[in-house]
């Protein structure tokens, strides 16, 4: 059993800014459990969290790993979910670099093909497009959530520049719902990016029945 | 906090800015020191990915010319040690980063970048 990252240092307060880890957050963590020795065996030395929100997702990471053995990464559009961040890692003695920024702008450049270990558990709730729009241009709660048509508006951007960070050997996980239309997602990733995907864990909560993604580069699974 | 791994990550995203862009310039950078646990085999791993020539004279900036200006070809446990230092330890809290080409200021702010751009400003 790996601990769920301490966040006893967040407040309500801190909630009303920065999404509060919740089913999604941890079927990703539980996702991430079971592939533990994987990753550990793979030996990641650059992780990229893209939206790491509270740094739940990257602080579990770095414990799984180990905090001196790889970078890592987050993003967040919200500089104040990006302040909860770096206080999570410190909280659980992981380093946390947290960048606020859209996505991997900024980051983008060079960090091509050297991304080991690549989180995105994005906006998946559908929304209207305005909805989602306003969320993204004013980092405020709702750019952790609002989704857009289908669910899809931020990650379709994201999923065209994924496949470009990812290292050889590197793996890729998201979060989905089924709204966001899986099996399209799957077919569209394996035949315009050669990123091999499949749904390692699901779970229905609520109105909300989640996925685990999983991607790697063709030719490069691991055996599970 | 932005220390040097992932200063040399950052180039600038400007509309229009894509050469010249890396590495962002700091000024006005206060800087803390924080002892991180030494792990030989990550500063390894890490070599291949650093922009050596960036780093050493991002460092020699920031007032550590601890660096050899050229990248040596072996690496020994001292070196490690040095790089560990100069990657790792050295957190820049508050300051600014801008860019060599286009002159855009990057805020650091209790030691998070803040690399939005605004709407006019995105390519």
């Amino acid at each position: 059993m790996i601990p769920t990252p301490n966040l006893s240092h967040l407040t309500a307060k801190d909630f009303e800014r920065v999404y509060e880890p919740a089913e999604d957050t941890f079927l990703l963590l539980d996702a991430l459990e079971n592939d533990a020795e994987d990753l550990k065996s793979s030996r990641p030395l650059i992780c990229l969290e893209i939206g790491s929100g509270s740094g739940c997702v990257s602080a579990f990471i770095g414990t799984i790993l180990g905090p001196s053995s790889a970078l890592y990464l987050c993003t967040d559009i919200n500089t104040h979910a990006c302040q909860c961040t770096v206080a999570t890692g410190r909280q659980n003695k992981v380093c946390l670099e947290s960048v606020g920024t859209y996505l991997d702008r900024s980051l983008h450049t060079r960090l091509k093909h050297r991304v080991d270990l690549l989180i995105f558990n994005p906006p998946y709730v559908p929304t209207d497009s305005v909805e989602a729009e306003s969320a993204q241009s004013s980092p405020a709660i709702a750019s952790a959530w609002a989704g857009g048509i289908n669910g899809m508006e931020l990650t379709n951007t994201f999923l065209k520049l994924a496949p470009e960070l990812l290292a050889p050997q590197g793996r890729f996980y998201l979060v989905a719902v089924k709204e966001n239309n899986i099996p399209r997602i799957l077919a569209a990733m394996l035949n315009e990016h050669d990123l091999a995907g499949k749904v390692v864990l699901q779970r229905r909560a609520g109105r909300e029945h989640l996925h685990i993604l999983r991607f790697e580069k063709q030719g490069s699974q691991v055996q599970t | 906090m932005v220390r040097l791994i992932t200063h040399n990550l950052l180039s600038c995203h400007a509309k229009g800015c894509t050469t010249n862009n890396f590495p962002l310039q700091f000024k006005d950078a206060e800087i803390e020191h924080r002892e991180a646990d030494f792990n030989p085999e990550f500063i390894r791993g890490l070599l291949p990915k650093i922009e050596w020539k960036a780093l050493v004279d991002t460092a020699k900036e920031l007032g550590d010319t601890s660096l050899p200006y050229e990248q040596p070809e072996m690496m020994d446990d001292e070196l490690l040690k040095t790089l560990h230092h100069v990657l790792l330890e050295m957190h820049v809290e508050e300051g600014q980063m801008i860019c060599p080409n286009c002159n855009h200021v990057y805020p650091i702010s209790n030691g998070i970048p803040n690399m939005l751009l605004a709407e006019h400003e995105i390519a």
